[in-house]
């Protein structure tokens, strides 16, 4: 393995009974990736996530952590990763504090190292004032930070984190998205979620499942690439007649919406609309409306988790 | 790791109000029966100095205790195992174990050290009773310790099969249940003899209680020892293959 690489799947399966839940996965993990695993309820991000940790075992298929089989030599393999799962493994009748120095001390920190660990990560993430407050009476926010607190207590190389925005207020949402951007610098992150704007929000790589199979494989940055024609509306005092609208170069359709709007379908590109602007002004459209509708994401979600499946 | 979480189970159960509860049913129903088995050696003293070799206040007041203890612990160790897996694997908190750079073997004897310090704790509790009558006559020592250590080796069993069926269920009711159907089983089964001789001495080396019996009356037999142990090492085993499995698949 490269220095680089932390994490290498190969044919991830499981099956339960006659359905398969995790159907040959395979994909690795790099240093400085943050790796979103996107796809509607029930396509099997979570159970994939469960065979990475170890809590589950693959019916095929081998994962190696950091040079070591993840089956074989379990206990080095979990030493690099911290894990949260879709629930935070919490005991109610524990303190923040004992929680967290109680699972400091599980992943091989010493005493002291523990304490240092806890008094750095209650900081990043923003559990300084409730570290005396029983675990169980925390909110849900609360829970769900205490539990990315446990994933990176012991500074792990991969982090897995099994929808970690789920019940986050919007101030604690940007927090936490920030802090994840951040440990992600230095080590290798997995989350799933079934929301784009989450995987938009954080991720560098992005991994859609669709019933348990991966349907795209790719850094997000070529997944926006994909979107095929986005759209322009613009508003014109004195339009020209629609068909002349729909022969400007790049227009592939043009859509009347009334009271002198348009909404112009064209290939993706910045320059279109500066050409836009001078026809307009060129030509005395009047125009007193342009408005860029970058289509979302969502769509191309949509299309792979719905359509055909898509070669990587 | 073992001893982490051991102290970690241990601290539970000081922190749960089931355990201080099952610990002063147990306490308290020994008490008064310890109550009523010092009235009866009162009364029986006269007759039993006209005997040639009589039976001690260990074997009139100690033994009974010990084998009323024994049932005592038979009805609450199940209350107390249930909780130890299942309801990990209710309240999901099983993921951080099996997520964490430790093996299942520690998770499970770690477990059951937790238990077992807790059971001790009230199987001495109880004989301290009969250790205070210490201070007014004099006590066969030896006798009393193979008692107790009858007593200590019969909960260890106990809390091994509790802990086993625990690993098998999410349902720490279901897990109780079960334990105790086994218990009972176990300690009933050699109530008939059935099926022959052969039959019948196997039955009897499986009883739970049978081994209990000969500790009570002071005999020292390392069979009855090892008995004990190897019940208990099996389902430490059991539960360690059971947890393992999930792991490794199928």
């Amino acid at each position: 393995m490269t220095d680089d690489l932390l994490m290498r799947v190969d044919g991830l399966t499981l099956c339960y009974g006659d359905i398969r839940a995790v159907n040959k996965i395979s994909f690795t993990l790099a240093k400085g990736q943050i790796l979103g695993f996107l796809g509607p309820n029930g396509a099997g991000k979570s159970t994939t996530l469960r065979l990475l940790s170890g809590v589950l075992a693959p019916d095929a298929g081998r994962i190696v952590i950091a040079d070591s089989d993840l089956l074989d030599q379990p206990i080095q393999a979990k030493r690099a990763m911290g894990y949260l799962p879709e629930q935070p493994p919490l005991y109610r009748e524990l303190t923040v504090d004992e929680q967290l120095l109680y699972s400091a001390r599980l992943h091989g920190l010493n005493g002291a190292a523990s304490r240092v660990a806890l008094t750095r990560v209650k900081e990043r993430c923003g559990l300084v004032e409730v570290g005396k407050r029983l675990t169980g009476n925390l909110s849900k926010g609360y829970r769900q930070r205490v539990g990315i607190a446990q994933a990176i207590l012991h500074d792990p190389p991969i982090i897995l984190l099994d929808e970690p925005t789920v019940g986050l207020d919007p101030i604690q949402l940007r927090d936490v998205r920030r802090l994840i951007r951040e440990l992600g610098e230095s080590r290798g992150i997995i989350l799933s979620t079934h929301l784009l704007t989450e995987v938009q929000a954080m991720c560098s790589h992005v991994q859609i499942m669709r019933a348990g199979k991966l349907v795209y494989a790719g850094a997000l940055a070529d997944l926006e690439g994909r979107q095929g024609s986005t759209s322009l509306r613009i508003g014109l005092g004195a339009p020209p007649p629609l068909a002349s609208l729909a022969e400007i170069p790049e227009v592939e359709r043009v859509e009347a919406l009334g009271t002198g709007r348009f909404r112009l379908y064209h290939r993706s590109g910045e320059t279109f609309h500066r050409a836009i602007v001078e026809r307009s002004v060129r030509e005395a459209w009047d125009l007193w409306e342009l408005v860029p509708e970058r289509d979302s994401l969502e769509r191309i979600f949509v299309e792979l988790t719905l359509g055909e499946e898509i070669a990587q | 790791m073992i001893l982490l979480i051991a102290s970690r189970e241990l601290r539970r159960l000081w922190l749960s109000p089931v355990a201080w509860t099952l610990l002063a049913v147990a306490q308290g129903l020994c008490a008064w029966l310890f109550l009523l088995l010092i009235d009866d050696f009162r009364n029986l003293q006269g007759r039993l100095v006209g005997l040639e070799n009589p039976p001690g206040v260990t074997d009139l007041v100690a033994a009974p205790l010990f084998r009323v203890a024994v049932w005592c612990f038979l009805m609450l160790t199940p209350l107390l195992t249930m909780n130890l897996i299942s309801e990990e694997r209710r309240s999901r908190t099983l993921d951080l174990l099996l997520s964490s750079p430790v093996s299942v073997a520690a998770i499970v004897l770690g477990k059951y050290l937790g238990v077992l310090v807790f059971l001790l704790g009230a199987t001495a509790l109880i004989a301290l009773m009969p250790l205070t009558l210490g201070t007014g006559t004099t006590l066969d020592v030896g006798k009393l310790l193979a008692g107790w250590l009858g007593l200590a080796l019969l909960v260890a069993g106990f809390a091994a099969a509790g802990l086993y069926i625990s690993t098998l269920t999410s349902q720490p009711m279901v897990a109780a249940v079960a334990t105790l159907g086994l218990l009972l089983f176990l300690c009933v089964i050699d109530l008939r003899t059935v099926g022959g001789e052969a039959a019948g001495s196997l039955l009897g080396y499986l009883s739970l209680l049978g081994h209990h019996d000969a500790l009570l009356r002071g005999l020292f037999d390392s069979a009855d020892v090892v008995y004990y142990l190897l019940f208990s090492v099996t389902f430490l085993g059991l539960a360690i293959q059971r947890l393992d499995n999930e792991r490794l698949g199928h």
